[in-house]
C-alpha cells in the first residue's frame, strides 16, 4: 500500500481519494515506521517551506523520506513535495530542504501574476515514466509561489512557460517531483496516479 | 489559460434548479452533477449554498466531503461562511477554495486572517455590483438585498490588499438576464487588481463569454443556466472561444 505523508501541511484527502479513483491502495500516515514499510511514497503539501522542513523533522519523516529514496522505491513529490526535494529555498531568507535533487526553490519574478493559479501545458524535456502516452498539449492544474531550479538540466523532466520557463517536473530514477496537482488536473492527472501506482508494482 | 467555471446553487445538499441531462441518474445530487462537468472538461466548479439554517450546513459539508470522492478538478464553496473556523471545515472536507461576500465587508479582516492562516490561494472574495452611474457601481450584500455604499472598484482592490487570493464578481444588474456580462464593470475591476478576476452574471450565449474574457479583461468565465440547461456543452463553449483565439484548456 502506497504511503501518502502527512505532515500537517494542507488537506490531503483529495490526494488519497485520487489514487481510490484509480483502484489504487494508499494510505495517509505521519508515521516513519508506516513508511518504512511501504513499498511506495507520496509528499504532497501546501504552504510554507521551513514550516513544512520543521513539521517533517519533528516526526522524524525526513529521514524516512530519504530511506525509501535509497532504497530505490518509487516516490513523488507533489508542489510543496516536489520542492521539499531540492537543497534549499529562498522563502523567508534561505532555508534547507531535504536535498535529495541538487538545486533550489525560487520565488516567481516579480510582474507576473504569483500565485500562478490555473491550469497550463507542459513540455517534456527528458523521457518519464510518468508522462509516458501524454497527449501533446495536456494542461495540468497549478497553484504555487516558488519554482525549483534544478541544478543539472538532466532532472528536468519537464518544462512550463508561465512567462518564465520553469521546471514542472523534476525526476530522476524512482524519485518524482511535480509542480502541479495531477489529483486536481481530471483525466489526465488522475492518469499520472495510475501510471505511478502502476511502478509502486513493479518495484 | 482562461478557465470556465460552472456555478452550482445548492439547498440543502441539492441543486436548486433541476437539470435535464439524461445520462445523471439524480440530476438533482450536486456530486454527480459536478462530476458530469469534470468528465466534461469544466476547469473548476463553484458551490453556492444558499441554505440558512445549522443543519442545512451540515448537510453542504457532507456533500463537500462526498465531492472529494467524484470531482477531480478544483471546487469552491461559498454561502454563509462567516469565521475560520467555517473556512477549516470547508478546506478539511476537501474544498480546494472558499468564497465570502458578506461576512468579507462586514468583517474585513477576516481576509486577511484568513490568508494568514490557509493561504490566499483559497480565499476569493465575491462582490455583487450594481451600477449606480456610468463608470460606478455599489457592492450589495445578503444576496443582493442590500446596498452598502461602497464603491466596488475600490472595494475589489481592497480585498486584494486584504489578502484575498482571487474575486468573483458578479454584475446584480445582468444576472438572470441572458444579456451578457456587465464589460465595462469587468474591466474596470480587473483593471484594478492584480488577483484572478472570475465574471459571472449574465450570460446568455458564447460570444458573452468571449467577451469577458476579452474586452472584459477577467481570467475565469462563470455562468450557470446556459449549462444545467444544456444551451451549451463545456466543449462546445470551448471549442468556440478556441476558435476565437482565447486560450482554454481543450
Amino acid at each position: 500500500m502506497i504511503a501518502i505523508i502527512d505532515y500537517g501541511m494542507g488537506n490531503l484527502r483529495s490526494v488519497a481519494k485520487g489514487f481510490e479513483k484509480m483502484g489504487i491502495d494508499a494510505q495517509v500516515t505521519d508515521n516513519p515506521k508506516v513508511v518504512d514499510d511501504s513499498p511506495g511514497i507520496v509528499l504532497p503539501g501546501v504552504g510554507a517551506f521551513s514550516d513544512a522542513m520543521n513539521n517533517l523533522r519533528k516526526l522524524g519523516l525526513d529521514e524516512a523520506v530519504h530511506r525509501a529514496v535509497k532504497k530505490g522505491k518509487p516516490f513523488l513529490g507533489i508542489c510543496l513535495g516536489l520542492q521539499l526535494l531540492f537543497e534549499s529555498s529562498e522563502e523567508w531568507g534561505t532555508s534547507e530542504g531535504l536535498g535529495v535533487f541538487p538545486g533550489r526553490v525560487r520565488k516567481l519574478p516579480p510582474g507576473l501574476k504569483v500565485p500562478h493559479m490555473g491550469w497550463n501545458t507542459i513540455k517534456v524535456q527528458n523521457p518519464c515514466p510518468l508522462f509516458l502516452e501524454m497527449p501533446e498539449n495536456a494542461a495540468f492544474y497549478f497553484v504555487h509561489s516558488y519554482y525549483v531550479e534544478p541544478a543539472e538540466p538532466a532532472l528536468s523532466a519537464c518544462t512550463t512557460d508561465y512567462g518564465i520557463e520553469f521546471t514542472s517536473v523534476a525526476a530522476r530514477d524512482n524519485v518524482f517531483g511535480i509542480q502541479f496537482h495531477p489529483e486536481k488536473s481530471s483525466a489526465l492527472g488522475l492518469r499520472i496516479l495510475q501510471k505511478f501506482g502502476g511502478l509502486v508494482e513493479k518495484c | 489559460m482562461k478557465r470556465i467555471i460552472p456555478c452550482l446553487d445548492v439547498t440543502g445538499g441539492r441543486v436548486v434548479k433541476g437539470t435535464n441531462f439524461v445520462n445523471l441518474h439524480d440530476a438533482g445530487d450536486p456530486v454527480e452533477l459536478a462530476a458530469f462537468y469534470d468528465r466534461e472538461g469544466a476547469d473548476e466548479l463553484i458551490f453556492l449554498d444558499i441554505t440558512a439554517s445549522h443543519e442545512g450546513r451540515k448537510t453542504v459539508l457532507d456533500m463537500v466531503r462526498r465531492t472529494a470522492e467524484e470531482v477531480f478538478i478544483p471546487y469552491t464553496v461559498g454561502g454563509g461562511i462567516g469565521t475560520l473556523e467555517d473556512i477549516r471545515a470547508m478546506l478539511t472536507a476537501g474544498a480546494d477554495k472558499v468564497s465570502m461576500n458578506t461576512a468579507a465587508v462586514k468583517n474585513p479582516l477576516l481576509i486577511t486572517k484568513a490568508s494568514a492562516r490557509f493561504g490566499s490561494q483559497c480565499i476569493v472574495v465575491a462582490i455583487d455590483a450594481r451600477s449606480t452611474e456610468p463608470g460606478k457601481w455599489e457592492v450589495y450584500i445578503h444576496g443582493g438585498r442590500t446596498p452598502t455604499g461602497i464603491d466596488a472598484v475600490w472595494w475589489a482592490s481592497e480585498v486584494e490588499r486584504l489578502g484575498a487570493g482571487e474575486i468573483m464578481l458578479t454584475s446584480m444588474d445582468r444576472d438572470g438576464t441572458l444579456d451578457g456580462y456587465d464589460i465595462p464593470l469587468t474591466r474596470a475591476i480587473s483593471r484594478a487588481v492584480h488577483i484572478p478576476v472570475i465574471a459571472s452574471g449574465g450570460v446568455g450565449n458564447l460570444d458573452h463569454i468571449a467577451q469577458g474574457l476579452t474586452a472584459g479583461e477577467a481570467d475565469a468565465a462563470l455562468a450557470a443556466s446556459i449549462f444545467h440547461f444544456g444551451t451549451y456543452s463545456i466543449a462546445e463553449t470551448k471549442q468556440y472561444l478556441s476558435q476565437h483565439n482565447v486560450p482554454v484548456r481543450i
